[in-house]
């Protein structure tokens, strides 16, 4: 399967999941900041996606979690230096450019996770990366 | 559960499926408001609640009842046609996934036929709960399971099954 298929599948589960149109999801598209996932959301895309594609997958693996329990990985809300490697290192999938180089604010850490990082997950998750 | 929307349940099949009945009366005083040509009707609302208990409860059976299941969001519900005070309805809820966070159901609501046993699919929802002790947030709730209380455990000991709530 190429990554245009995964991108395809990924992109009829985010319809599922979010009742958005498929033109919505664009490769860049944030799945909290342009496509409006809540918390729920996530959990529920976790499970469309073990369905379309036959995987497990563990609690945190697609998505960070819980991380503001760690006083090494978050201080006054925003990622340390250590958090952000931790999650370079767990979550290759994901592009965290963005939140490194800006205020580091765990509350926008989950609009770095794009329908790209889900096609990446996939990739690696099925070997073809 | 406050109010029940089911009134007894018929099949279970552990982690798999639970199937439950509910009856329209025109004595139940909060369906008064809704009529539709005359006819005082269940509303979609309430049809998708009575969904959200049955499923709600086979999610909850999974762990005894030790974890708080609490609907988290209606994935996609379709309803065709209104249900009439004199009608039965049958909520069918399939366990489709599991885990520490919550769960995913689907389901099929079907009205009984006047004047036989044969049943119509009117409708079919998709709902996601969470387990709200393990939420992302981390809020912490009361200890003791506030959504498994004693009228839903009546129903469990009607439909005897009383033995799945782990003390």
């Amino acid at each position: 399967m190429s990554r245009d298929d995964y991108f395809r599948k990924i992109q009829a589960v985010l319809d599922d999941a979010l009742g958005v149109d498929e033109d919505e999801v664009t490769p860049n598209a944030s799945l909290t900041a342009d496509l409006g996932a809540e918390s729920i959301d996530f959990l529920d895309i976790v499970f469309r996606l073990e369905k379309t594609f036959d995987f497990k997958i563990s609690q945190g693996e697609l998505f960070p979690e819980n991380l503001s329990e760690n006083p090494e990985w978050v201080s006054d809300g925003k990622l340390t230096d250590s958090g952000l490697t931790m999650l370079k290192e767990r979550m290759s999938h994901v592009d965290f450019t963005e939140i490194e180089n800006g205020d580091r604010e765990l509350s926008k850490l989950a609009d770095s996770i794009t329908v790209t990082s889900l096609v990446n997950f996939v990739e690696n998750k099925l070997g073809g990366g | 559960m406050k109010w029940l929307w089911i009134d007894c349940i018929i099949e279970h099949e552990p982690d798999h499926r639970l199937v439950a009945t509910k009856h329209i009366s025109l004595d139940e005083d909060h369906l008064q408001h809704y009529t539709q040509d005359g006819l005082t009707i269940m509303p979609f609302t309430l049809l998708i609640e009575g969904m959200a208990q049955t499923a709600g409860i086979l999610v909850g059976s999974t762990s005894g009842f030790k974890e708080k299941v609490i609907l988290a969001k209606i994935a996609k519900a379709t309803i065709d046609c209104d249900v009439t005070v004199g009608d039965t309805v049958r909520f069918n809820a399939i366990l489709e996934r599991v885990d520490d966070a919550g769960a995913a159901t689907t389901g099929t609501i079907d009205r009984r036929i006047e004047g036989g046993d044969a049943w119509e699919r009117i409708g079919t929802v998709e709902l996601m709960f969470s387990h709200i002790d393990n939420n992302l947030a981390g809020t912490e709730f009361p200890e003791h399971n506030f959504v498994f209380s004693d009228n839903f455990k009546t129903i469990l000991e009607t439909a005897g099954l009383a033995d799945l709530v782990e003390e």
